[in-house]
């Protein structure tokens, strides 16, 4: 063990090599629910992001004075203020993405990945080791829900971020079936399955 | 929403599965769903909680939040009343109701952070339905969540002996596999002419 942990591992690590939903497997109903198209996916994960980094810096600043027989209660508070607060403000400033989110922008509450790191990291870390925690798995997630969105678009639209990028047969015929619930689980399994394969090929 | 409480059963129950097309709930869907034994306690103590959940939610956003105007206050709210009952009910069949302990306890504290439960309730109050309606709604959710969650444990419980090329071992042919359950239910669609 040395004296000081390279403090730059904690950012990195959230964006590839435990990115919390195609590694970790955490945060699955957004995913699914939220990526039938580019904007969707990343509006999402910019939303999570948010409550992320606000959660981690609010409880690793007030560490101290949580006892820990009472921490999870206090945690679930202060996400869920950060929560109410994206949900107003994307309600004032973004009516259309607010209307396709729905729900999922008050459920980012019971987001495990959120509690997870407020309790596993932020809750025995200092401020600036958590910021750059929640950074990197927000990036990291982000990423990884704009991933979906955008194949998701391709393949049901034939376009990304409502720019036509395949040629004007497609987009008249396009495969609608991955806008629908259906699509969302297969795109996640074949995702899934590469990311499985990348992995042991790294380990033999 | 003038739809009769059949209308919103079937709804919630087949058409708008809370799993399949709400994708409410994934988690315990992928953790648990491994045996058939294990997917029906978790899913008596989520319909259980669900029933709960919506009475309680119900009452206190109609009679406390809207009245008082503090509206903004629901996710907090509702979140923290929602693991308060759990962890109430968990005691309480504890101490007084041991066999249904034994059989669905060790699945309540999952229930806490389970996006089913706070969904369902959300979903009441954004649907104004009444007391009555979110009744039912919870009910069918419920029972919606049960019939997924067991059938998809009977489907897991073949695949663990299905020869299954190596990169796609694991959760990658499970989510294949929820993709054509959910497949099947788009067989619903329409049914008595609903859609929630």
């Amino acid at each position: 063990m040395r004296k000081k942990p390279p403090r730059l591992k904690y950012f990195t690590s959230g964006i590839v090599l435990e990115n919390p939903l195609l590694i970790l497997m955490i945060g699955l109903c957004p995913a699914l629910a939220t990526t039938a198209s580019a904007r969707d996916g990343f509006g999402m994960g910019i939303a999570a992001s948010f409550v992320l980094i606000c959660s981690n810096i609010v409880v690793s600043l007030v560490r101290r004075w949580v006892p820990s027989s009472i921490r999870i209660p206090i945690f679930i508070i202060i996400i869920s203020s950060f929560v109410t607060i994206a949900d107003y403000a994307l309600q004032a400033y973004q009516p259309g993405l607010y209307q396709v989110l729905g729900i999922f922008i008050p459920l980012i509450v019971v987001n495990c990945m959120i509690l997870g790191r407020a309790e596993g990291f932020a809750y025995t870390h200092g401020v600036i080791d958590s910021i750059l925690d929640a950074l990197g798995k927000s990036i990291g997630f982000t990423l990884a829900l704009g991933l979906m969105g955008i194949i998701r678009e391709l393949f049901a639209a034939g376009t990304v971020f409502g720019f036509p990028v395949t040629p004007a047969g497609f987009r008249e015929q396009p495969v609608l079936f991955m806008i629908f619930p259906p699509g969302a689980f297969l795109l996640i399994g074949v995702l899934k399955s590469i990311i499985n394969k990348l992995t042991v090929k790294k380990e033999t | 929403m003038k739809l009769n409480p059949a209308q919103i059963f079937i709804g919630a129950f087949l058409i708008n599965n809370v799993l399949l097309f709400r994708f409410l709930g994934l988690c315990p869907f992928f953790g648990v769903s491994t045996a058939v034994s294990t997917a029906v306690g978790m899913s008596a103590a989520v319909m259980f909680v669900m029933l709960l959940a919506s009475w309680v939610t119900w009452i206190l956003f109609n009679t406390v939040l809207a009245p008082l105007g503090i509206v903004f206050l629901r996710t907090a709210v509702f979140i923290l009343v929602i693991a308060s009952l759990v962890q109430f009910v968990e005691m309480f069949l504890k101490k007084y109701v041991r066999a249904l302990y034994s059989s669905m306890g060790i699945y309540l504290p999952l229930i806490t952070t389970n996006c089913a439960i706070l969904g369902v309730t959300f979903l009441n109050i954004d649907y104004r339905f009444n007391l009555l309606q979110s009744t039912v709604f919870a009910v069918g959710s419920g029972l919606g969540f049960g019939l997924v969650i067991v059938l998809f444990a009977a489907i897991r419980e073949r695949l663990e002996y299905a020869p299954i090329s190596g990169s796609f071992k694991g959760y990658p042919i499970s989510f294949v596999a929820a993709s054509l359950v959910s497949l099947a239910f788009y067989g619903f669609a329409g049914l008595f002419g609903v859609s929630l």
